[in-house]
């Protein structure tokens, strides 16, 4: 027995060596080209190499897809191109006249009434809404067209050649086996000196320094979390950044578009006080510099909301608010309507426009369908984050809009730089219901067509 | 037509809805459908008479309806009559009217139509005349009523041939 363990404590020793060895040169590696230049703010490029190798891979692996499902003659599931989605809009009335032109050569160019008929035109339009309709699309993730080597985002994936099903277990391993790990590692190292520092901040008296260096911690923390996503952003016109006093807003796909805006630019934050890890994460930045976060019982009161944005932007030594008017989470394809809570404020809007690119990995957040781990989880399992941040120039509200006009205004500049669709809907019908006046508009096109407007009737 | 882009539509939403049978209630979110006038009455087509839920075989089973007619088939006396033939196509049409499914279109169901149809845009009047020139020109028995066939005979309804025939979403 004795021999036994004398074979073994040479073998365990040199194997705790080994491990203590790679884990340091692990940690080390991390260290230089991953933390020192996230506290510096520079970039080895390393991620711009990532990327251009991945984008060959995956146009290799698009090709070899459509030879194969060629060669099989295997019918290629084609999603709809990346073009606004919207179907040409043909007017009820001429819809109508052709279901009745069909049925019978009656002259339609007299005054047309009811027909028993009509009924089809409102029945098919109906069940075309139920298989497709333009705002539940928003709210799928994007179909691509290219495949990039994650099974989730193709329905296309089946077993084409040797060569791909090898590429797509090497991808599988390196994403779950090295990359995510790494991530995870910084994203916690990441977190962690956010709560850390801010809290050690918090300690200082107020004054410049203070705001100085709560500035570079928070800079720092956010930098090591786009790290930790492999996030690869380009910033457009930042001559336009947010500056003191005045409100940032950006459209809204995913929880990252936090990170990604606050990495580049001091923001306060505004939101809900959670519990939990989040609720820790808020309480601590909170001490390094005034952010505004509200109960959950304020956020129904809209008065206090708003006057807690006004005072905020009122004080000119306080950092620009970050805002998503949309409320909520959409796919990226579209903007939708914004609230209009944000713009009645008074403040200088500095409007930003985030674009995902979605061949590397999709970000958008589908909170009906993943909760937040399964979400986050996912994007550190895929390739890489690659987004387009661009800064337009500050909007401020007219002397003759409303709050409306002025939001509707500053969707429509977003959505045009991001090249994204406008669409004029509401967000929160995702869980919601619709409005009874919409109905009214179909009603009285209707009527319009068969018994002709109240002028018209009054004046015969 | 329900072709595989349709049915991977159709599955992603009742994933999305992630419950195994819908309600009423679950159509709602559909904008263009609480737009349309007779939006409640389709979606009430979908649910057999008394039950408040439908499962997700009869919905696709309903919407098999608007598959294109094949006209072409050769008609088999034996075999059951296709979903999306032109009769089945016509039978839905005809349920949307007749809401009490009493197999006839009374006066009062026809008049319930018109009015989810214009609502506030006419007067109760013009309604009730509108009603009255549908029935006398339908109703070939005089009962008062449109039964199906008579509802096949309607001038428009019984010549739209192309229409039915193509029609898909």
């Amino acid at each position: 027995l004795s021999s036994l363990s004398l074979f073994f404590n040479p073998f365990d020793n040199l194997v705790c060596i080994l491990l203590g060895i790679s884990l340091t040169v692990w940690f080390t590696l991390l260290l230089v080209f991953i933390i020192v230049p996230a506290i510096f703010g520079v970039s080895f490029g390393i991620r711009r190499l990532y990327m251009k190798t991945l984008l060959k891979l995956f146009e290799w692996a698009t090709l070899r897809i459509e030879r194969g499902a060629k060669e099989n003659n295997h019918h290629l599931y084609k999603p709809y191109s990346n073009a606004i989605i919207a179907r040409e809009p043909t007017s009820l009335e001429e819809e109508i006249k052709e279901i009745r032109r069909s049925g019978s050569n009656r002259d339609l160019d007299s005054a047309p009434e009811f027909e028993m008929s009509d009924i089809f035109y409102f029945a098919r339009r109906g069940v075309e809404s139920i298989m497709d309709d333009e705002v539940t699309k928003r709210f799928s993730a994007e179909e691509l067209e290219s495949w990039n080597l994650l099974t989730r985002s193709n329905n296309n994936f089946h077993y084409i050649s040797l060569r791909l099903t090898v590429l797509w277990g090497l991808g599988l391993l390196i994403r779950y086996g090295f990359l995510l790990p790494l991530r995870v590692t910084l994203a916690f190292t990441g977190v962690g000196l956010l709560v850390f520092l801010t809290c050690l901040i918090g300690l200082l008296p107020s004054g410049r320094l203070k705001n100085f260096l709560s500035e570079k911690v928070h800079l720092m923390c956010y930098r090591i979390c786009v790290r930790a996503l492999t996030a690869i952003i380009t910033y457009h016109n930042s001559e336009n950044k947010p500056k003191n006093g005045g409100i940032c807003v950006a459209n809204h796909t995913s929880p990252i578009d936090v990170i990604i805006l606050a990495s580049d630019g001091c923001y306060a934050m505004v939101g809900q006080i959670h519990g939990g890890l989040m609720g820790v994460i808020q309480r601590s930045m909170v001490k390094a510099c005034p952010h505004i976060w509200f109960e959950r019982s304020e956020v129904k009161d809209r008065h206090l909301v708003a006057k807690r944005l006004s005072d905020h932007v009122e004080d000119k030594t306080k950092l620009p608010i970050l805002i998503f008017p949309e409320g909520t989470c959409i796919n990226n394809t579209s903007v939708m309507m914004f609230k209009k809570g944000s713009f009645d404020i008074g403040a200088t809007v500095y409007p930003v426009a985030i674009k995902y690119d979605p061949r590397f990995g999709d970000a958008f957040w589908n909170s009906s369908k993943f909760g937040m781990v399964n979400y986050l989880l996912r994007m550190m399992s895929s390739w890489a984050i690659v987004c387009s941040v661009w800064y337009l120039p500050p909007m401020s509200r007219e002397a003759d809009e409303d709050a409306v006009q002025f939001a509707n205004r500053v969707k429509a500049a977003i959505a045009r730089q991001g090249g994204l669709v406008d669409l004029l809907w509401d967000g929160g019908l995702k869980r919601g219901k619709v409005k009874d006046t919409f109905k009214e508009e179909q009603q009285k096109l209707y009527s319009k067509m068969l018994v002709g407007t109240p002028e018209d009737r009054s004046r015969s | 037509a329900v072709g595989p882009k349709g049915i991977f539509r159709v599955i992603e939403r009742s994933e999305q809805w992630s419950v195994g049978e819908l309600e009423p209630e679950d159509f709602g979110a559909i904008r263009e459908l609480s737009m349309n006038p007779i939006g409640d009455r389709i979606i009430s087509a979908f649910f057999s008479p008394g039950k408040e839920t439908v499962d997700f075989a009869s919905f696709v089973r309903i919407l098999a309806h608007f598959h294109p007619t094949e006209t072409s088939r050769s008609r088999d006396g034996v075999q059951p009559e296709p979903a999306n033939s032109r009769t089945r196509k016509l039978k839905f049409a005809f349920q949307l009217y007749d809401q009490d499914r009493d197999g006839k279109i009374s006066r009062e169901e026809l008049l319930q139509v018109l009015r989810t149809m214009l609502e506030m845009q006419v007067t109760e009047e013009q309604l009730q005349s509108i009603a009255e020139r549908a029935i006398q020109e339908a109703d070939l028995d005089q009962d008062d009523a449109i039964s199906f066939d008579e509802f096949r005979k309607v001038r428009g309804v019984d010549l739209i041939r192309d229409q039915i025939d193509n029609w898909e979403y």
